[in-house]
């Protein structure tokens, strides 16, 4: 499952907590940061636990935390998915 | 220096009278969804209450309930807080909505720590509860929702009502079952005297589902009766225990001095209030729900004559009835005055039935007319109360409203037609 994609973490983020009135998911959203697209804490702890769970990984909370995008977070994923160390092209 | 004029939108302190008055009202029942509908179905007396059909009830002894039906939370809500909410907080958040647009009053443009939210919560979550237990021990902690933190609790439907209009003023939720409803009407009054411009207030229940009716089995006064018509029968000689609902209602409550200032009518002011608690189980001492009507009544400065109709708590079981009808018959005499249980069509909604009790009362006053109880057959013959069984009209200027919770509880509000009413347009 390193190929995690965009679709992937759309259908997560509906899944598990869904989106605001106004939020388009289906848009260019890689760069759009979580707050954008109107998600706190909870929904980014919601959206990770569910990743773990899909993947069967681990992913650190103060890592999940500095991924402010959905770019950042999929990179996180992928890292984490492959064991690669940050800095390294996945 | 310019001096800045005043904006024209926010009102001058002098404008406040402290003095609360019901401008909005939104009710998802059993028997209707929405002001216009829940009041013409309970006016023609058209029962909500069927055999469950949101789980499978077969395997437990009490299988009717009062189900919300042709209502679908995600048509009104947003995916974003549908994945955090239970039902309860769902129907809480569609009841608010109506309760805005009732009161033609935009949330957006109220100052937002001048306006407040308490509900009344009986049981909290229990939907969304279940299905994350069944999710913690089938498959494991990490499939538990992150919203499980909150979506169960007590409080949440007044957050969730907070966060969405962005209201900011004190805010809190009251646990005290079924009285909840009332004691949170009275908590709206105190925020308006202390100088707040609305609150939402009211409180809806639901827990339609097999971990929240087994909970709600344990209290040993649901009817066991499968016929819908003879299950839950306040007053009646056959008497036997309370059908369950889900649902209740959301009420706005404003200033009626900011409430006039923008053109709002009223439906109603609260103008009485009371609670109390009655002696332990077993003990010599009377209960206590006499003492509550009395000093409601005092509280409003009005007399036993002034009230034109007791919406009853109508526990439907012999014992609480009997209690009921000595503190109506002692406080307003023999068939003194007209009681009506309009609940008989809904089953008791815990916090939802008191509030939505307030609601019909507010109808009741604007409209000129008395809801019936149904099903009643035969009345017991020892109460010596006037139950309408049909709609019945006349002038209202005063309503009684008393509710019971399980464990003591006793509250009664009054309602009172307010200056330039609805009614009176």
């Amino acid at each position: 499952m390193a190929d995690f994609t965009i679709d992937d973490l759309r259908r997560i983020m509906l899944e598990g907590a869904g989106v605001d009135e106004g939020v388009d998911l289906d848009g260019d959203i890689l760069d759009t940061t979580f707050t954008e697209l109107g998600y706190d804490s909870l929904a980014m702890l919601e959206t990770a636990s569910r990743i773990e769970r899909l993947l069967g990984i681990r992913l650190s909370d103060e890592e999940v935390g500095d991924a402010d995008s959905p770019r950042r977070l999929l990179d996180l994923v992928r890292r984490t998915a492959q064991r690669l160390p940050e800095g390294v092209p996945v | 220096m310019t001096v800045t004029a005043a904006d024209p939108a926010a009102p001058a302190a002098d404008v406040r009278t402290g003095r609360a008055v019901i401008t909005g009202l939104g009710v998802v029942a059993p028997n209707g969804v929405g002001v216009r509908d829940y009041w013409a179905a309970t006016l023609a007396g058209t029962p909500g209450i069927g055999r469950l059909t949101r789980f499978d009830p077969s395997s437990y002894p009490v299988q009717l309930a009062g189900e919300v039906t042709g209502l679908e939370p995600a048509e009104h809500i947003p995916s974003r807080l549908m994945a955090q909410t239970d039902r309860t907080t769902q129907l809480s958040l569609i009841a608010a909505e109506q309760a805005f647009a009732d009161a033609a009053l935009d949330p957006a443009g109220l100052p937002e720590y001048e306006t407040s939210v308490v509900t009344a919560s009986a049981s909290g979550g229990f939907e969304f509860g279940q299905r994350e237990l069944e999710n913690l021990w089938s498959k494991g902690s990490q499939y538990v929702s992150a919203y499980q933190s909150f979506a169960w609790f007590y409080a949440v439907n007044t957050g969730q009502i907070s966060i969405r209009h962005g209201l900011r003023g004190p805010s809190g939720v009251l646990v005290s079952d079924q009285a909840g409803g009332l004691d949170v009407a009275a908590q709206a009054r105190r925020y308006v005297r202390a100088g707040r411009r609305a609150v939402v207030t009211g409180g809806v229940d639901a827990s339609l589902c097999p971990w929240g009716w087994a909970a709600q089995l344990t209290s040993g006064r649901l009817s066991t009766r499968p016929d819908p018509d003879r299950a839950y029968v306040p007053f009646d000689v056959e008497a036997c225990g309370f059908v369950p609902g889900e649902g209740g209602a959301i009420l706005l409550v404003e200033d009626a001095g900011t409430a006039a200032q923008r053109g709002a009518g009223a439906y109603a002011e609260i103008t009485g209030y009371a609670a109390t608690f009655d002696p332990r189980p077993g003990s010599p001492r009377q209960p206590t729900l006499r003492t509550a009507v009395e000093r409601a009544l005092a509280d409003a400065g009005l007399t036993p004559g002034d009230i034109d109709v007791v919406f009853a708590d109508g526990a439907g079981l012999p014992e609480l009835d009997r209690i009921e009808v000595a503190a109506i018959t002692d406080v307003f005499g023999r068939y003194g005055v007209p009681v009506t249980v309009p609940k008989t069509m809904t089953g008791r909604l815990y916090s939802g039935g008191a509030a939505l009790d307030l609601a019909t009362a507010a109808l009741s006053l604007r409209d000129g007319v008395i809801p019936p109880t149904v099903n009643l057959r035969h009345l017991a013959p020892e109460y010596a109360i006037d139950v309408v069984r049909q709609a019945r009209p006349g002038r209202i200027r005063n309503a009684l409203v008393v509710s019971r919770g399980y464990g003591g509880f006793n509250s009664a509000v009054v309602l009172s037609t307010p200056p330039g009413s609805i009614s009176e347009h």
